[in-house]
């Protein structure tokens, strides 16, 4: 029998056994419960997947600027760290938003991409901005510049994304289906249900991978430290050139 | 360009796009949870290490210490074996 976890052990348990039975219900609810969309058919069920994806994405984006903003007030490097795992997350379900919607499109539009729609385009533009962020932490050695550099770009591009929303939400002409809008969009209530569960359930997963990605992270910097404390300076390998906080 | 009147797909056909954007998902977090698996399994490695080298530092500080008590005995057993020789005179 291994050590007794640790509270962060059983927290990640349970929010790991959430993230399955939430994922769970969402799948047996789309595809068991949810109706048949009359203008889309069976290709609808993507929604499912696709949207809560890119909703997670987006907000991942923004909570790893405000995850910057604490660490350039409070100059804590688990800060910096909490940011640079909040949207390297967020990059890997933009990738699956992107992937999923390219899929969706190919069967419902004929095209797997299609540049006149602004919300595809925006949502493309989002995601490669934000695959300059690890380039940009690789290019600078210095930890605490890299730190700080990098959450001026978490902050900077962290507000562009709700601009880049509205934006495209004013914009006319669009092909994208709007089915989510404030005043109650036009799903019906076990669509909506459906959606609300998937939608949840991938914010789970977020929430777990993160947390899986924080505690391998954070691990690793401590056996360093530790290293360090107990065999001294020399024991420890000089680190490489890393995007990573280290 | 009206693509939303694209008529829907009958369900042959519509069922493999379906089942490849759950399966481009599956598969991201799969590789996703192998790349930290093969992180962590080198974080266990490096830990053993840790923990061997820290043993080792351990022993040879001992060894050290056992080294410094025998030295020790031998600077307070001298005077005594010098009076021992002294009282047996030279030969």
């Amino acid at each position: 029998m291994g050590p007794a976890p640790t509270t962060n052990g059983r927290r990640l348990r349970v929010l790991t056994l959430a993230t399955v039975a939430m994922i769970g219900a969402a799948l047996a609810l789309t595809f068991f419960y949810a109706p048949l969309d009359a203008d889309q058919g069976f290709i609808q069920k993507i929604f499912y997947l696709h949207v809560p994806l890119a909703i997670v994405s987006l907000c991942g984006f923004v909570l790893g600027g405000i995850l910057a903003i604490a660490h350039l007030r409070t100059g804590d490097r688990k800060w910096d760290l909490r940011s640079y795992v909040a949207i390297h997350m967020a990059l890997i379900f933009g990738v699956g938003g992107l992937l999923t919607g390219a899929i969706w499109a190919k069967a419902s539009w004929g095209h797997w991409w299609v540049w006149s729609d602004p919300t595809l385009v925006s949502f493309l533009i989002v995601v490669l901005l934000y695959a300059t962020y690890q380039p940009l932490r690789f290019s600078i050695e210095d930890y605490e510049r890299q730190a700080r550099y990098a959450s001026v770009f978490a902050i900077v591009a962290g507000a562009f994304v709700p601009l880049n929303f509205i934006a495209v939400r004013l914009a006319q002409g669009l092909v994208h289906p709007r089915i989510l809008t404030l005043t109650g969009g036009n799903l019906p209530g076990s669509m909506r249900l459906t959606f609300t569960v998937s939608l949840i359930g991938i914010a789970l997963l977020y929430a777990t991978l993160c947390r899986v990605e924080l505690a391998a992270k954070s691990s690793r910097i401590r056996l360093r430290r530790l290293r360090r404390e107990l065999l001294g300076e020399d024991a420890v390998r000089p680190l490489g050139r890393s995007a990573a906080p280290s | 360009m009206r693509l939303l009147a694209a008529p829907a797909l009958p369900l042959h056909k519509a069922g493999p796009y379906v089942a490849a954007a759950y399966i481009v998902f599956v598969l991201l977090v799969i590789a996703y949870v192998a790349i930290i698996a093969v992180r962590t399994s080198r974080t266990e490695r490096a830990l053993d290490e840790l923990q061997r080298d820290v043993e080792a530092r351990k022993e040879e500080h001992d060894s050290g210490r056992d080294l410094e008590h025998v030295a020790a005995g031998r600077l307070t057993r001298a005077p005594a074996a010098a009076s021992r020789e002294g009282e047996r005179g030279p030969a």
